[in-house]
């Protein structure tokens, strides 16, 4: 019981690290391709970690299969919208307008 | 116990509420507003209203978003800047201290309120007479089944008003196609939308499935259903139909009709919106299904806009 | 906004509250911003914070009320055709200034 439970806390305290990594990157890479870098890259992996610890926190395969399913669509479309925005930039040619 | 999660989130929804309001970027404006729609789901979240932070999330933020984007996109190709012009001082001056007086008052006429949830008592007791748990759902289609009905009505006939909006040698065409800016990007935006479209019908039909016992129902699953229309729409996974196809008219209507049809058999039973006794389940499910079909047609024509007359002719998807 | 003193508000008066400054917040948007489309913004966050003053009012001890869930399900998806209805109007009211055959506009129709 003690071990799921530091099992949980570890894998959420991960997570929010690379969560905060990926917030940091955010707002201090100089431009935005480095910037989707951080966002998409650490923040899937955060919510991956997030949605496991819940998962081992809740101990049921219907609660688990949901997230699981929750983190593939996020995954799915954090991919498709980084890559409509990388696309964009190059097509403008120009540093982005936000 | 949770007191500081709520006072940080609470700080949190304001914040993201002042920065939407006053910051002088139109687009960053929106992107705080979607931010701000999804703490309020948190909120909603964190006050025991499941119900509500679906659909807060998907319709307040989700839906309410991408009209704005839109909007803001549609402005800035018309040559409308979308700049906020130069308020007189005067008026900052006495709105604020207008706004700051209401403030006050109102949060001391809300602090004079004790909270309570009185009718969760009253509702409770009669669930079991309709075979259901979700005791939103019972009030939205049971015990204020009238409120609902109208609200349908309501949502078709805002369609109505956006449609009335059509120039006239535009009627009866399509909505402007939601493009993306060249064909690689076109391709992306498509291949998600069909993978997405057939997953939101499914989480759409659990939804409302759902929505008798545990939180979901109607108006959460229309969303999701228009979020798949939309996204399938956007990649050109499927095109927009023309606003005079009988079977998108059908489409429409079937929700509303359905549910009036329902409320009016309800009077062989005892009254208006009545359901006979052990039938209850399946005329809401029955209800809830065509409800949200109808609600998830409207809600993405509602995004797409009215007919415009030139709509670009879709460029031949090679490899741009 | 002192009024949230520590120990006697419930969670339920937390979020009334923040809705009342959130109403007031929108309200005063609306006043000092110039463009349509913000307002429109604006309009939604006054809806929100009353949404929340009804939800916050409605959480008790133990449960939170479903009546106003229902409401403010309902008021959330008439803020949405609301605000469908709202964006087009303007949009189209952008539109209306050029003449629609890209003509020059020689007369101002109203």
């Amino acid at each position: 019981m003690i071990w799921t439970e530091l099992l949980v806390l570890a894998l959420l305290g991960t997570g929010l690290g690379f969560y905060a990594a990926g917030s940091l990157g955010l707002l201090r890479f100089p431009d935005t391709a480095s910037r989707l870098h951080a966002l998409t890259k650490a923040d899937n992996v955060g919510l991956g970690l997030v949605a496991l610890a819940a998962a081992i926190h809740w101990g049921s395969g219907a609660v688990a299969a949901k997230l699981a399913l929750v983190w593939l669509l996020a995954v799915i479309a954090a991919g498709t919208t980084s890559q409509l925005l990388a696309r964009r930039v190059r097509k403008n040619e120009e540093p982005d307008r936000r | 116990m949770s007191g500081a999660f709520d006072l940080i989130l609470c700080l949190m929804i304001l914040g993201t509420a002042g920065i939407a309001l006053f910051v002088r970027d139109a687009l960053a404006a929106i992107a705080f507003f979607i931010a701000f729609g999804n703490l309020m789901g948190l909120a909603w979240l964190s006050l025991g209203a499941v119900n509500v932070a679906l659909a807060e999330i998907a319709i307040g933020a989700g839906v309410t978003g991408i009209l704005l984007i839109l909007a803001r996109a549609r402005l800035l190709a018309l040559g409308d800047p979308v700049h906020s012009g130069d308020t007189p001082t005067w008026l900052w001056l006495g709105a604020f201290a207008a706004c700051t007086s209401f403030a006050v008052l109102l949060a001391a006429t809300v602090l004079s309120i004790t909270p309570e949830s009185g009718l969760d008592r009253v509702v409770a007791p009669l669930m079991p007479g309709l075979g259901i748990e979700n005791r939103v759902t019972g009030v939205l289609l049971a015990f204020r089944a009238y409120d609902t009905l109208l609200e349908s009505f309501v949502l078709l006939g805002a369609l109505v008003a956006v449609w009335s909006l059509a120039p006239a040698r535009a009627w009866p065409g399509r909505p402007a196609e939601p493009r993306m800016a060249d064909g690689q990007m076109h391709q992306v935006a498509g291949a998600s939308g069909r993978v997405l479209l057939p997953v939101a019908l499914v989480m759409a039909a659990y939804l409302v499935w759902a929505g008798s016992d545990l939180p979901g129902g109607a108006f959460q699953a229309g969303t999701v259903l228009a979020g798949g229309l939309m996204l399938a729409a956007m990649g050109g996974a499927i095109g927009l139909p023309r606003s005079d196809r009988p079977l998108l008219r059908a489409a429409l209507v079937l929700g509303p009709l359905v549910f009036l049809a329902i409320g009016l058999g309800g009077i062989a039973a005892g009254g208006f919106l009545i359901y006979p006794k052990g039938l209850a389940k399946a005329l809401i499910v029955t209800i809830e299904y065509t409800l949200f079909l109808s609600i998830g047609v409207t809600l993405a024509l509602l995004v797409a806009g009215p007919p415009v007359a030139d709509s670009p002719v879709p460029d031949a998807g090679g490899n741009g | 906004m002192e009024l949230l003193a520590p120990e006697p508000v419930s969670a339920g008066h937390i979020y009334a509250v923040t809705g009342a400054i959130l109403t007031a917040l929108g309200f005063y948007a609306f006043i000092v911003r110039r463009h349509a489309l913000r307002q429109l913004l604006a309009v939604n966050v006054v809806g929100a914070g009353v949404f929340l003053i009804l939800g916050g009012l409605g959480r008790g001890p133990d449960a939170i009320d479903p009546m106003p869930q229902a409401l403010v399900i309902t008021g959330i998806v008439v803020a949405v055709a609301l605000t469908a209805f709202g964006a087009a109007m303007i949009v189209r009211l952008a539109e209306a200034p050029r003449s629609p055959d890209q003509g020059k506009a020689g007369k101002p129709d109203a």
